[in-house]
């Protein structure tokens, strides 16, 4: 093997290699969506389903499902949040419809945002939202006390062993990043 | 022992002297030893830091340092024996041996190889800057966990930027490691004539190439969230913490073997050179490497057992975990087969391979308990942790270094170390490591969390004991330096086979090796005599 050959041949092996790296930095932000799709797929995590009205077939009126309603406020933020109801007897395949309560304690304007979740995390997947508050900036004014509509569906389809579950709302005070 | 390049080279190629000789130099050997010499003073400042932590834990209650500067001692020991000490020593080795093992005259890419270097001295004096910062030096852990993380004061940009810098050495260094390997073998140099040790490297090198780019944006997408706006960990913006783990973890196991594999090589060198035999099992020590690697990449959330994970999550990491410990087996298998009915005598480098092999698979034991999903929630976050990851690091992938350094010294140099002084640095170290990391098993089973700086009273005695040996390893480690710099001055001179039990086109040459060699290949039936096969 000659000396130029042996560079050039270098060469290319440090392209190809410099062409991994940047694939594998892609790769870990690639992670991300890959991330969500798995726990949306799965139900991990106790993500919901989407926004949809998918799975409103009439109520099964056979069977009743307990679901519960619990709201936390993120890191103290000056905010009262809490469900309306507390506990809800529901049919499967039904259209259900209930809120939260959220107060603005300062005398400032605020923005706050919430993020659902539903345990067990099997249920989460036939657990439907057909209209939320979730994941849409909420803006309080200066003390502004107001209810947040939940309507809410569970798919026909739920396994049989599941006779209760949980909707938590955990509320994020987000007014610095507006 | 003759050479077939000569000698004779050193004269007409002119190199410059002093600081600027070091700060130009494009000569694998010279960069080597600057590797060495960074990562030594690396582990003395890693382990001051440990010793503040043993210090404060000598008994209960809070006596030295207030918690915060605790956690900060925690998080910035472990970055700096990971990516200061560990990583730069290895590296540093390969600089040195890999040309030398395969017949060729420098590395593929010296000017590169430079840079790789002198990015390290810059990373770590931002790392450590930060200790003099408003709201202190990163003290959330090693593992940067969001969003605790996202709570380090001014420190953080700089703890990001000064793990960017050391990403970009390592996936430098490496890139030039596997262009070494595969495109600068003298002929007659066949892949499965390659030393085991540059074949771990090869191995370890495309390890880092593929995770090192994953790290790097996980900092970043760390970066972003706290000054950018993005919510990749932040619920509130529709992300999720629990990610963070997974990106980093994906990094986070392999690079355990990234520790570990050239410790695996340098083993495979020093026990045949010792035992008087043909190391057993070359074959299946490659393929045993391969597997190693790959696997790596699919066991990341075994360190996540309790974030909450289907059943099925749960046991496929389980079961992938405990795969590792077949491959790793092989490995232990074939250093003691290697050893049986062996001529064996037991210089410095030997007594702590011999000593790795025992204590690394102590360690590679509790990491199979760890490994036991049920039993992992009782483990999780415990002094047994620390426990465990402390026996495949101390006595191996550091011991593993040491060994090299006593073994390979002597080619570098031209000088023997004194014997009975590394026997005296060999007892004293690995009877003091054992002394401080075989109690923190006990803690841990018992409950004992880790990175606190306070604990309940009935850990006392345990702790104690740690603490006393901590700071017998760490004095120690003195002894180590006394002997290198005694062995560079006034050392006995070494013959070029140094060992008589060694074989390899690096001991074919003279000792101390000279600033050039393999300017013509070897001769390629030496390198048929000098191999495995
Ligand atoms: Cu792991």
């Amino acid at each position: 093997m000659s000396g130029p050959d042996k560079k050039t041949e270098t060469h290319r092996l440090v392209a190809k290699l410099l062409v991994v790296v940047l694939a594998m930095f892609g790769f870990g932000y690639a992670l991300v969506p890959l991330y969500e799709i798995i726990c949306e797929v799965t139900g991990l995590n106790g993500k919901t389903g989407q926004v949809s009205l998918a799975g409103v077939t009439g109520p099964d009126t056979s069977r009743v499902i307990t679901v519960r309603f619990t709201a936390t406020v993120n890191s103290a933020a000056p905010w009262d949040f809490q469900p309306n109801d507390r506990v809800m007897e529901v049919h499967p395949g039904g259209l259900y419809e209930t809120s939260y309560q959220a107060k603005n304690r300062t005398g400032h304007l605020l923005v706050g945002q919430a993020a659902p979740s539903v345990v067990p995390r099997e249920a989460s997947l036939y657990f439907n939202k057909t209209e939320c508050f979730c994941f849409t900036r909420q803006e309080f004014g200066p003390d502004e006390v107001r209810d947040m509509p939940v309507q809410f569906v569970i798919d026909r389809n739920i396994p049989a062993h599941i006779e209760t579950l949980v909707l938590s709302y955990t509320f994020f005070d987000i007014t610095e990043k507006g | 022992m003759s050479t077939a390049a000569p000698a004779e080279h050193d004269h007409h190629e002119e190199h410059a002297t002093g600081l600027t000789r070091w700060l130009t130099t494009t000569n694998h050997k010279d960069i080597g030893t600057l590797y060495l010499w960074f990562s030594f003073i690396m582990f003395f400042v890693g382990g001051f830091m440990a010793l503040i932590i043993r210090a404060e834990l000598f008994q209960p209650g809070l006596q030295i340092v207030d918690p915060q500067f605790f956690n900060s001692m925690t998080t910035m020991h472990a970055l700096i024996m990971i990516f200061g000490a560990v990583m730069p020593a290895f590296v540093g080795l390969a600089n040195w041996m890999i040309p030398m093992m395969l017949g060729a005259p420098d590395m593929a890419l010296p000017r590169m190889n430079n840079w790789s270097f002198w990015i390290l001295p810059f990373a770590f004096a931002m790392l450590l800057g930060t200790l003099f910062m408003d709201g202190g030096a990163p003290a959330a852990g090693w593992t940067m966990y969001a969003p605790l993380v996202l709570q380090t004061g001014d420190a953080f940009p700089f703890m990001i930027f000064s793990i960017h810098l050391m990403g970009i050495s390592s996936v430098m260094g490496a890139i030039n490691i596997v262009a070494t390997i595969l495109n600068m073998r003298a002929p007659g140099m066949t892949l499965l004539r390659m030393p085991l040790f540059v074949w771990t490297w090869l191995i370890t090198a495309y390890l880092l190439i593929a995770v090192m780019p994953v790290l790097a944006g996980a900092v970043t997408m760390l970066l972003t969230d706290k000054f950018f706006g993005t919510s990749f960990f932040n619920a509130a913006g529709g992300g999720d913490p629990v990610m963070f783990q997974h990106i980093f973890w994906f990094f986070g196991h392999p690079e355990v073997y990234i520790l570990i594999l050239p410790a695996f090589g340098i083993m495979s060198q020093i026990i045949p050179t010792f035992a008087r035999k043909p190391l057993f099992g070359y074959a299946s020590m490659v393929y045993a490497s391969a597997s190693i690697a790959f696997l790596s990449f699919i066991v990341w959330a075994h360190h996540m057992f309790t974030v909450g994970m289907p059943l099925a999550g749960q046991l496929f990491f389980m079961f992938a975990t405990m795969l590792i410990a077949v491959p790793t087996g092989v490995k232990v298998f074939n250093w003691v087969a290697t050893m049986w009915r062996g001529a064996m005598t037991f210089e410095t480098p030997m007594l702590f391979a011999i000593s790795f092999v025992i204590l690394f698979t102590i360690g590679g034991f509790s990491g199979l308990m760890l490994a036991i999903t049920p039993a992992d929630f009782q483990y999780h976050d415990s002094y047994f942790v620390v426990a465990h990851f402390h026996y495949v690091l101390v006595p191996g992938a550091i011991f593993a270094i040491i060994a090299g350094v006593y073994y390979w010294l002597p080619k570098w140099t031209g000088r023997m170390y004194s014997e009975p002084l590394g026997k005296l640095h060999f007892w004293t170290s690995m009877i003091f490591m054992n002394i401080t990391f075989f109690p923190m098993h006990f803690v841990g089973l018992a409950g004992m969390p880790r990175r606190i700086p306070d604990y309940a009273v009935q850990f006392a005695d345990f702790n104690m004991i740690a603490s006393i040996g901590a700071f017998g390893f760490g004095f120690s480690q003195l002894i180590f330096l006394y002997i290198v710099l005694r062995a560079i001055r006034t050392g006995e001179p070494a013959t070029a086979q140094v060992w008589e039990g060694a074989h390899g086109l690096e001991w074919t040459l003279p000792s101390p090796a000279p600033y050039h060699t393999f300017d013509t290949p070897p001769d390629p039936q030496l390198i048929v005599k000098e191999g495995h096969s």
